[in-house]
């Protein structure tokens, strides 16, 4: 009975999950925010980091993995503030606290629309660095895994920090001070990984993947375990 | 010498009447205490937002707290609503305990609570029918619902499909108004119901207030326009630099 109980709890959570994160995707689809602002900003780091480095393509294809993660970076705090504004507009997140929804569901539903957004810009920045950087991908899966696995570790780091700062007066300028350090590891991991896949330097790109899978779950697990303190307190 | 013990199993407002043959010698009103707060404090950023604050409100009961800006009004309603716990003190509402670190006690207590704070927590970039769905399917309301709620509070159709963003504030308060009626909450805690609205919504307003304590919720409002709500309140609290100052029925 206990068993069928957790088992119906499980299920709430994650059908409450999905309400938010269609929630988060229905608003960001609707503001156009990722295509029109989050997209073309993405573009433009890469663009600069190409001017930074002479535009000298040898150089861009060795350094192709650390600027895309380097972007990703800054995409997720964007993402992220984005997130964590809707909740705070107006004190909207109280709508679902009241509703009942398990903070843990809330957690994983925003994670999981921030992560949506991610990769639907890392899918476009892959573009952007074979064409502006001249990068070859030799191994499509790995990509595909790496991009999933660090994805899920930026997007549930930036939302546990996001609703950490939320009560904080300048969390604008808190969020990349706490998030870019705290993601340092999804940076190194998913660069090495990448290195691999685009045959930049020779590692064990999968290798590094336990790496980021571990920070992806430690990040999850962290934040389901205290969302809902960090909601209370904010 | 106790002879006999009765604990009856009645709705909260029966009233019983103790017969000796058949003549009346007592009459009984079956009250249970919905918020029971002793010697509350909350502090916000080391301020005394509360400082003590003693409250008893029974099902059913239609509380006015009136007091000046920064009295503590709106603190004392989210800490009805377990969004903020207390610092010390005791505090029960619809039987939880508030001022315990257990979250899901508080979660749970949350589900059964109404709140209208001075934000009207909906999503700006949803329409009036989305935000009032989502409120639903997050509480396990069915949707088809939704409709009726924003009848009930009187909003046009032609608004219904408007971005909540683009609403005035008296529309704003009303739709969100009509997501707390959709939950039908056993708590409602209403921070200024009546304002920026006109005449007409602020009896729509009150004609809800009524028909919730009615149906057997209570309603707590806080507010400083004393006068319009003092008509419809059982007992009327006055809140005074973070303590009940006066409690009167």
């Amino acid at each position: 009975m206990k068993r069928d109980r957790g088992r119906a709890l499980g299920r709430d959570m994650w059908r409450d999950a999905g309400l938010v994160a269609g929630k988060d995707l229905r608003i960001e689809w609707r503001s156009r925010a990722t295509l029109g602002q989050i997209v073309p900003f993405a573009g433009l780091v890469l663009v600069l980091f190409g001017f930074a480095l002479d535009a000298n393509r040898p150089t861009l294809r060795l350094a192709t993995s650390g600027l895309f993660w380097v972007t990703a970076l800054f995409v997720t705090v964007v993402a992220v503030q984005r997130s964590s504004a809707t909740e705070t507009s107006d004190s909207a997140r109280r709508m679902l606290l009241l509703a009942g929804i398990d903070p843990g569901a809330i957690f994983v539903g925003k994670a999981a629309a921030v992560a949506v957004q991610l990769l639907v810009v890392e899918l476009v920045m892959l573009v952007g660095v074979v064409v502006l950087y001249g990068a070859d991908i030799e191994s499509i899966p790995l990509v595909a895994a790496t991009c999933l696995v660090a994805t899920a570790g930026l997007a549930a780091t930036g939302s546990l920090l996001g609703a950490l700062v939320a009560g904080v007066r300048a969390r604008e300028t808190i969020l990349p001070i706490l998030l870019l350090p705290v993601a340092a590891p999804v940076l190194i991991g998913a660069t090495r990984s990448f290195d691999d896949a685009l045959g930049s330097v020779a590692v064990n790109g999968w290798a590094w993947l336990g790496l980021l899978g571990g920070f992806a779950v430690l990040n999850a697990v962290v934040g389901v375990g205290t969302y809902a303190t960090l909601l209370e307190e904010a | 010498m106790t002879l006999l013990k009765v604990r009856p199993r009645v709705e909260p407002g029966v009233e019983l009447e103790l017969r000796v043959g058949r003549s009346p010698v007592s009459t009984y009103r079956h009250r249970v205490a919905v918020i029971r707060l002793r010697g509350v404090i909350v502090l916000l950023e080391r301020f005394p937002a509360l400082a003590g604050v003693d409250l008893h409100v029974d099902a059913g009961e239609i509380i006015l707290v009136r007091g000046p800006n920064g009295a503590g009004k709106s603190t004392l309603l989210g800490c009805c609503a377990g969004l903020r716990r207390p610092h010390s003190g005791t505090a029960t509402v619809l039987g939880c305990d508030i001022t315990s670190d257990r979250t899901p006690g508080r979660a749970e207590l949350r589900r059964r609570v109404g709140l209208l704070g001075h934000d009207t927590a909906l999503y700006d970039d949803l329409t009036v029918t989305e935000n009032l769905e989502l409120g639903a399917r997050a509480a396990r309301v069915p949707r088809r619902e939704a409709p009726g709620a924003l009848d009930r509070l009187a909003l046009p159709s032609r608004l219904r499909t408007v971005p909540v963003g683009r609403l005035s504030a008296g529309q704003r308060r009303r739709t969100a108004l009509a997501a707390i009626a959709l939950r039908r909450p056993e708590l409602w805690l209403l921070d200024e119901p009546h304002g920026g609205l006109d005449r007409p919504s602020r009896r729509i307003v009150d004609e809800l207030i009524v028909e919730a304590a009615t149906s057997g919720a209570t309603v707590v409002v806080a507010s400083h326009e004393s006068g319009h709500v003092a008509g419809l309140a059982t007992r009327t609290v006055t809140m005074t630099a973070g303590m009940v100052t006066d409690d009167a029925a």
